[in-house]
């Protein structure tokens, strides 16, 4: 998705792992999806640049759509969905 | 000539059977599972340990640490002394590490000033402190287990180990059978 179409998502979590680096953002993931239903989209704020690739990988794995990346000043947000 | 058709076809379906019983198996046998065999009692050698071990049970992959020799370390808690150890025994438990907390880089050890700059760096860095991992590691079923050979050659007793959930007392078999169910395998 481009950066445009996923600042107008609607977002029912957000994580913020901006204070922790790998594999934080990670657990942080982890134990916030729990906490969502099925459909619903997930963002995680992180600082640290290995995320941005990690988290596309766990999508995958899991079965969840990951939806795309935005940068930040200074961190980047990147949104999925549960499946 | 029909006959001999049908003798083929017949074999082949058999073939085709055992086959895919075969390639059954194999997929049954390993699982999604992270084993890795931790032998090091060095600071790094730990913390990237738990650091893959944390990653692969955020993936909800189950994992399996072995802990022996120089690693046990790691395992031991300050505020816990074990009782009627030898004069050996206790020789080990002065010379060995006493818990995570006190364990030594594997380069610019620096007499006890590596560990501290690198502690110093990874609160900075907003790394995982050893204590956070392990009681995280706990939080996700990641299991321990600790060699028991390990634990009577170096002296050690059961109740100087650090407090966790998941941690049990085993022999070089039970890593081998769990290592060998896991699709994913490290020594360390």
């Amino acid at each position: 998705m481009t950066t445009d179409a996923l600042s107008g998502i609607t977002v029912a979590k957000s994580v913020d792992a901006r204070g922790t680096a790998c594999p934080g953002p990670l657990l942080e993931a982890k134990r916030a999806i729990g906490t969502i239903n099925s459909g619903d989209v997930m963002e995680i704020l992180s600082a640290d640049e290995g995320t941005k690739q990690d988290i596309p990988k766990w999508c995958k794995k899991q079965g969840h759509e990951y939806l795309g990346s935005a940068e930040e000043n200074g961190y980047f947000k990147v949104y999925m969905k549960k499946k | 000539m029909e006959n001999l058709k049908e003798i083929t076809m017949e074999k082949l379906l058999t073939e085709l059977k055992t086959l895919k019983a075969k390639t059954d198996d194999m997929e049954d046998s390993r699982k999604d599972q992270l084993s890795i065999a931790i032998i090091s009692g060095d600071m790094d050698k730990i913390m990237a340990t738990m650091i893959v071990a944390l990653a692969a049970a955020a993936m909800d992959s189950q994992v399996k640490l072995f802990f022996s020799f120089w690693a046990i370390g790691a395992l031991r808690d300050p505020k816990k002394q074990g009782k009627g150890k030898n004069f050996i025994s206790k020789m080990f438990g002065m010379m060995l590490p006493k818990g995570r907390n006190k364990l030594k880089l594997s380069k610019f050890n620096m007499l006890g000033m590596g560990p501290l700059m690198m502690k110093g760096l990874m609160k900075q860095q907003n790394v995982l402190s050893l204590d956070e991992m392990f009681k995280q590691a706990g939080e996700l079923g990641i299991e321990i287990t600790v060699c028991e050979m390990t634990m009577n050659l170096m002296g050690f007793k059961k109740e100087e180990m650090i407090d966790y959930p998941h941690l049990s007392y085993a022999g070089a078999t039970t890593f081998i059978v769990d290592a060998g169910e896991s699709s994913m395998q490290w020594m360390i």
